[in-house]
């Protein structure tokens, strides 16, 4: 009798956590996919918005126009980015020391998954590596703009 | 008689290559038919067009004019400091080609802003420095808008204008003009693609080799 319990408890633990591991598989593989079509569809974003002027590698131009290739100023900023490409930007910054102080123009246009999809490409890019980036992220950031 | 076809075949798609590395640029812009007598015979000569002379500000605040690029052969093209189009794409291409030509006194560079009441020269200063330019083997000029859109469309053949339905308020051409030693226009190249830009590369070096024997 005391057999048959546990191996019942057992069965029911092993059924729950593969069941938990099921769900979190495909938790993290829609995860994987939406950071893939965010990727895709943010180097097309790129390309038409924002390569005229941060260049293909993202190296930039001169002091003209700033790299995205600063990874710590990229990461520390994560959530200031969705301001910089909604609204532009037109201040004093420091990036890879050296300083700039030119204009971006805004791209009030854009939608907030557009938004996303670039700072997926951008952040996965150029030596960056801030990981994914929802829509939703996008649309909560965009409340809290510093600059 | 298999491999007699191949070394044929071989044969044929080797000259094929070599015809089409050029080695002559042409002439491009309107020409005239100009007749004259040698020794009481008609001889017909040919008038190419060339670049009239100008007179800008540069970036120093500096008079340029045409005499600057005796003997030279240049890059022209038509742009504006606050453009956020084409130009940061032409002007990353053109400052590849300049380090490649750095130093050359044979070679120069003219940019004219068709912004004339924003570009001053002390905007283009700005402008050069940060593209970190020094000298003057590459100039930015300022110009009446009169003088600018004439000049661009008669002399150079690109189109540059001021439109209010632009969102940025002008009309211009991406285009690179290569100009020889005697002001005549030799190639056209569009300054936003690589390919084009590199092949501006080779031809100026086919003009910096070129003898000056279209002289008149
Ligand atoms: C007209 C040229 C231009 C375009 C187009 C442009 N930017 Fe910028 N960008 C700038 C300039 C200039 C700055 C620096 C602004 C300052 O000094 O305040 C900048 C700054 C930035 C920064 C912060 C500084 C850095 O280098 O990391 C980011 C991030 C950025 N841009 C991303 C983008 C993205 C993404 C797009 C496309 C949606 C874009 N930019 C389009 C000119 C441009």
């Amino acid at each position: 009798m005391r057999r048959r319990q546990m191996r019942n408890r057992i069965l029911l633990i092993s059924f729950f956590s593969f069941s938990l591991f099921i769900l979190f598989e495909s938790c993290s593989s829609e995860e994987q996919i939406n950071y893939q079509r965010y990727y895709v569809n943010g180097k097309g974003l790129y390309e038409q918005h924002c390569q005229n002027c941060h260049a293909k590698d993202g190296t930039g131009l001169k002091s003209l126009y700033p790299p995205l290739t600063d990874t710590s100023y990229i990461q520390s900023n994560k959530n200031q980015l969705s301001c910089i490409i909604k609204y532009g930007l037109n201040t004093k910054i420091e990036i890879a020391g050296k300083e700039y102080h030119a204009e971006m123009p805004a791209n009030a246009q854009l939608s907030d998954i557009d938004i996303a999809q670039l700072i997926v490409y951008i952040g996965n890019s150029f030596g960056n590596k801030i990981g994914y980036y929802d829509a939703s992220e996008a649309n909560a950031d965009l409340k809290n703009c510093k600059f | 008689m298999r491999i007699f076809f191949i070394f044929l075949l071989a044969g044929l798609t080797l000259q094929g290559c070599k015809n089409e590395t050029k080695s002559e640029l042409p002439i491009l812009g309107h020409r005239e038919p100009v007749e004259r007598q040698v020794e009481g015979k008609t001889v017909v000569d040919t008038i190419y067009q060339t670049i009239e002379p100008f007179s800008y500000l540069n970036q120093d605040s500096t008079l340029v004019t045409e005499k600057d690029f005796n003997g030279k052969i240049y890059v022209a093209d038509f742009f504006f400091t606050s453009c956020n189009t084409i130009c940061p794409v032409m002007h990353r291409n053109m400052l590849n080609v300049y380090e490649k030509f750095k130093g050359n006194p044979k070679v120069k560079f003219l940019s004219h802003s068709i912004d004339s009441k924003y570009d001053v020269p002390s905007k283009l200063k700005k402008y050069a420095d940060k593209l970190g330019i020094e000298g003057t083997q590459w100039e930015f000029v300022h110009g009446s808008s009169d003088s600018i859109y004439n000049v661009s469309a008669k002399n150079y053949l690109v189109a540059a204008y001021e439109d209010k339905t632009d969102p940025q308020g002008f009309v211009h051409q991406g285009w690179f003009i290569l100009v020889d030693e005697n002001k005549h226009m030799r190639g056209a190249y569009d300054g936003t693609k690589d390919d084009q830009v590199e092949q501006m590369v080779a031809d100026m070096q086919i003009l910096l080799n070129e003898k000056k024997t279209n002289e008149k």
